[in-house]
């Protein structure tokens, strides 16, 4: 077979849309798979989106990435979760009908150009001279290519517990990929071992559905995607119900049959999405915790039961649900499990996701120790991108902590590490307030139209949008009124003289938009959307000002350069510990040293010091 | 900076003879040294063992007992080694010329806990305490950086970030975990803690800057009209020539500042231009500058001249108020009445010429700055930079508790963590979410 500019390994969330990016960008791809079948599987729960995940959904997408236009063609149930909340910590969701999903991503993959979709699995990978030059397939044939991305999800090494079970698998019915950790393995990357894990699914039929609380979606839904206009897939409700003090004996009297607790399973599982057993024994006080029964779709009777993961043995599983109201006599198509994996430590990757060890080389997803598809495509798109710059040239892509939650995600990762499945918070981004759902096209997409990766299509519609964003605030820039003209209309103004504009007034906590709209007409003629991004705009305005300012001085630190062959061991002054750390994770500035835990603001000054004091010497010899 | 391919040492306790005096060394060469001078291999970690230590001829310098603390596992991060040997001016000797021959170096002062704070050691108001005791000139400043180099600061601000940070972490839950059942009004409890918090902020910052004054010293300045002997007085208070002191007027042109120990306070007596027209450019900026600097002041001593009694200069008397002491001076060549306070200044007569009054003079000003600088308990902020931080986060905490939404409550707390951070070190995310973690059943 002739050689490919990038061979992307895994059909997950993450391979497809790294795939999709490199093919965008003009690279001859490959999406290679173990079943062609499995492309754009929800391996586990049957949903896009949420807080903080949303916000990567519309960040993937804002570069012309795949996945808020799958879910949109595949959601049956939409929700803005925080909705009361500010619009900075609102996040999209949807519930998600498997089989549509899955086939809006084949289809997408389809009719993506330059890009081929191959069955067979990645046993081995060529590297000469620090470069990877191939895959080797299962069946020995070798496959030339410029650059490799691996998505290998929890197939490395993979284990399944359910009680004192273990099946070798990537996924349940899937073979684990045994070849490729031991490649990582012979290239010396640092690798561990994590956990995750899945609850049992339900047959709906025989769930007492009418005895249950309901929650519908919201109404009209609100797509994921800046090109979706509207959904179209019909809507669904979920119900909710929850364990019981009777159910928690049971799982206590049963703990250790638990793989967790017998200590057959010695790994790390993620700590905000515990198993049954764990936050039974966690939070002992707690009589209840609440299960969302998430139909997996439209004409599949699968019922997801969210909040009941576990890995207790199958027949203990089964005598769980006679504990739980309108479940006492569901009948269990699939047992919940643990899965255990092989996951790089992420401090060897540089901000592109490129290896440090190996040029070309990219890892993306749960290889990397995170958790969640969105975490997954997020880092997809990114290592699809920078893998095409690999291989045809041309500068890497790098998104900062201020730019998205994708930077603030792959700088954790690079810096940090971590030590759990890794998932996304609002919390973890410092710059919350300006890294949200609804502007994510404004701070990505001028980026993904630079960089080659956003279509016309996109950048059109995108044109437009910004062109209106852009007269509706300077329209609302124009509009402005003394104190005393405000006071006559019902606004509350201080009478200092000072005009104010209809944008300014939305500092106002107490001003309403309704209320501006009756003192300036002009402003009903915005759409509903450009009216409400300029009302987020204003509302935020005082905070985003502080922001920026925020901003200027993380970007100060991030533009301090320490350079890839600086030698830490000839730091005066610093500790073996910290030292040890940096040599870890060696961070390309001094922000990012700086974000490194346990790093003390002196060994900063410390390392500031040394390479300026490098630098000067160099100008010297110059 | 100090390189870490230099290797310190130093006396470690008090200096002069005593019966054990501790010495310790700091740096890469610390094992060969002490290997050198034991002629034994390292002792195990941190016992302390007995060796007899020789200089480089195998001369005898002394028989004691030495420590090996292996890196990073000690005071200042490297490896240290500890010499516990006879106190006294030739062991010290001996060794200090040993341990040079070896290549090492005698530390500068601080330099042990300079490299400390560099390893993550110390916080950084305990390297601070540290600095400020190596620059203490008296008791009073001695006992305030011994509190700050012990963590009294550091404690404060610890506590405060540890609430805070609980506080965060409880709103931040109500953000990010809306769907897992958090108990309720966890907003409402966060919010009671911001109110207690900034409230206590307050309260250390209204400490009318003791902590700052007592490192900067009691700020008095002399003020007058020419020629009234200001400048005799501060010289006599100094006990030495401070100021030219001349005949002629204006000559004292610029300030001009006498430091004291004063009853264990820091004291600076600040001489200025006399208070007049001035005929000269250069003099002006002088009587400009004595205005200013008699706005700070902590103490104004107004001198006048008693001989020209009862006429009081207005210019000078324009000076006096609560905080100020008026000095009748050349009260040896003058008789007659004095008032017993003037202005709401208190009146003290005083010679420049023999002395007369100056016992009384410097119990007055050591009163007035140990009133200012340590009444009220002792003060815990002791530098611009930690007022300025706590400052920052009370005005965040007051906006936190007004705001209306709840992410905007969460970037005001951050924003006042953050503050606080920069006082010891720095605010962590993943800390806070450790916090959420602990205590909420998160995850469906």
């Amino acid at each position: 077979m002739s050689g490919f500019d990038v061979i992307v390994v895994g059909g997950g969330h993450a391979g497809c849309e790294a795939a999709a990016a490199a093919a965008r960008l003009g690279a001859k791809t490959m999406l290679l798979t173990q079943k062609r079948d499995t492309i754009g599987a929800m391996s586990c729960n049957p949903s896009i989106g949420g807080l903080a995940k949303g916000q990567l959904v519309r960040e993937i997408d804002a570069l012309d990435g795949l996945m808020g236009r799958v879910a949109d063609a595949g959601g049956i149930q939409f929700r803005m979760l925080n909705a009361s909340k500010g619009p900075a910590v609102r996040g999209p969701r949807a519930q998600a009908d498997r089989k549509l999903y899955k086939r809006a991503m084949a289809e997408a993959l389809a009719a993506t150009a330059n890009l081929s979709v191959m069955e067979g699995s990645a046993e081995d990978l060529v590297v000469e001279q620090g470069r990877v030059s191939a895959v080797v397939l299962g069946t020995g044939e070798t496959i030339s290519t410029g650059a490799v991305v691996l998505t290998t999800g929890t197939f490395l090494s993979g284990l399944i517990h359910i009680g004192e079970i273990k099946i070798p698998a990537g996924r349940m019915g899937d073979a684990p990929s045994l070849g490729l950790s031991k490649t990582l393995a012979r290239l010396d990357f640092p690798l561990g071992r994590l956990k995750t894990g899945t609850p049992c699914r339900l047959d709906g039929r025989t769930i007492d559905w009418a005895s249950l609380d309901m929650q519908p979606g919201d109404d009209p839904p609100r797509p994921f995607s800046y090109l979706t206009e509207r959904i179209t897939t019909p809507q669904i409700q979920c119900g909710i119900t929850s364990t019981t003090p009777a159910g928690h004996a049971l799982i206590r009297a049963n703990l250790h049959r638990a793989p967790m607790y017998s200590g057959q399973i010695g790994s790390v599982g993620p700590r905000y999405c515990p198993s049954i057993e764990d936050k039974v024994v966690r939070f002992a006080d707690r009589e209840r915790h609440q299960i969302f029964l998430e139909p997996e779709g439209l004409d599949d009777d699968t019922v997801y039961p969210n909040g009941i993961s576990t890995s207790l043995p199958e027949e203990v599983q089964r005598e769980l649900l006679t504990h739980i109201p309108g479940l006492e006599n569901s009948v269990m198509l699939r047992p919940g499990y643990a899965i255990e994996y092989d996951y790089v430590d992420p401090r060897a990757l540089g901000p592109s996701l490129e290896t440090r060890a190996v040029q070309g080389l990219f890892f993306a997803g749960q290889i990397n120790g995170t958790t969640g598809y969105e975490e997954a495509a997020a880092q997809g798109i990114l290592a699809g991108i920078n893998a095409a710059k690999r291989a045809g040239g041309g500068e890497a892509f790098i998104l900062d902590r201020a730019d998205a939650y994708i930077g603030v995600l792959v700088d954790d990762l690079i810096t940090r590490g971590t030590s759990e499945p890794y998932r996304m918070f609002t919390s973890r981004a410092e710059y919350r307030l300006l890294l949200r759902a609804d502007n994510a096209d404004l701070r990505l997409t001028p980026k993904g139209i630079a960089t080659g990766v956003v279509g016309s299509r996109r950048a059109e519609a995108f044109a437009t949008k910004r062109a209106a964003l852009e007269a509706g605030h300077a329209l609302m820039d124009g509009l402005d009124a003394t104190p005393d003209a405000l006071r006559g209309q019902g606004v509350a103004a201080n009478r200092d003289g000072v005009r104010r504009s209809a944008f300014d007034l939305l500092r106002q906590p107490d001003v309403e938009w309704a209320q501006l709209a009756a003192i300036w007409p002009a402003l009903n003629d915005l759409t509903p959307d450009v009216a409400e991004q300029l009302e987020i705009e204003g509302r935020y305005a005082g905070y985003l000002e502080r922001q920026d300012a925020d901003i200027a001085s993380f970007r100060r630190d991030e533009g301090m350069a320490i350079p890839a062959d600086l030698d830490f061991a000839q730091v005066g002054g610093l500790s073996t510990e910290i030292r040890t750390k940096l040599t870890q994770a060696r961070p390309a500035t001094l922000g990012a040293a700086g974000r490194i835990p346990g790093v003390t603001p002196a060994a900063l000054v410390a390392v500031l010091a040394y390479v300026k004091r490098r630098a000067g010497d160099k100008t010297r010899a110059a | 900076m100090a390189s870490s391919a230099s290797t310190i040492f130093a006396l470690a306790s008090a200096p002069g003879k005593s019966g054990v005096a501790v010495f310790r060394i700091s740096g890469v060469k610390a094992a060969a040294a002490l290997e050198a001078l034991t002629s034994e291999p390292l002792p195990d970690a941190r016992r302390l063992v007995r060796a007899v230590v020789r200089d480089a001829r195998g001369e005898i310098i002394d028989d004691g007992l030495v420590a090996w603390f292996p890196k990073p596992h000690s005071f200042t991060g490297e490896d240290v080694v500890e010499l516990h040997l006879h106190g006294g001016r030739a062991v010290a000797n001996a060794l200090g010329d040993a341990l040079v021959t070896q290549g090492l170096r005698p530390a500068e002062p601080g330099e042990f806990s300079r490299r400390a704070f560099i390893a993550g050691k110390l916080d950084l108001t305990r390297a601070e305490g540290i600095a400020d005791l190596v620059d203490a000139e008296t008791a009073a400043q001695r006992r305030q950086a011994l509190r700050q180099m012990g963590g009294a600061l550091a404690t404060i601000v610890e506590g405060w970030r540890g609430r805070l940070l609980r506080a965060q972490a409880h709103i931040e839950a109500e953000i990010d975990f809306v769907e897992d059942g958090l108990p309720q009004e966890l907003g409402v409890e966060a919010k009671g803690v911001l109110t207690r918090l900034a409230d206590e902020m307050a309260k250390s910052l209204a400490d009318q800057r003791r902590g700052e004054r007592l490192r900067d010293g009691f700020q008095v300045v002399l003020l007058g009209p020419p020629n009234v002997g200001k400048s005799s007085i501060i010289n006599k208070l100094a006990g030495r020539d401070a100021a030219i002191v001349a005949a002629s007027a204006g000559t004292t042109r610029d300030v001009i500042e006498v430091h004291l120990d004063l009853g264990g306070f820091p004291v600076t007596i600040a001489d200025t231009a006399g208070l007049r027209e001035a005929e000269g450019e250069v003099e002006a900026e002088g009587i400009r500058r004595s205005r200013s600097r008699a706005e700070d002041a902590d103490l104004r001593l107004v001198v006048f001249d008693a001989t020209a009694l009862p006429r009081l200069d207005p210019e000078a008397r324009a000076m006096l108020g609560p905080n100020a002491i008026a000095l009748f001076n050349k009260r040896d060549v003058a008789a007659g009445m004095l008032p017993e306070s003037l202005d709401g200044a208190g009146v003290l007569a005083l010679s420049a010429k023999t002395g007369l009054g100056f016992d009384s003079l410097v119990s007055t000003i050591a009163t007035k700055a140990s009133d200012a600088l340590e009444a009220g308990g002792a003060a815990v902020l002791t530098r611009a930079r930690h007022r300025a931080a706590v400052t920052q986060a009370e005005i965040a905490l007051r906006q936190a508790l007004r705001a209306a939404l709840p992410e905007l409550v969460a970037e005001d707390v951050r924003h006042a963590a953050d503050a606080l951070g920069r006082i010891t070190g720095r605010i962590d995310i993943e800390e806070m979410l450790d916090v959420i973690f602990r205590e909420f059943c998160i995850g469906k």
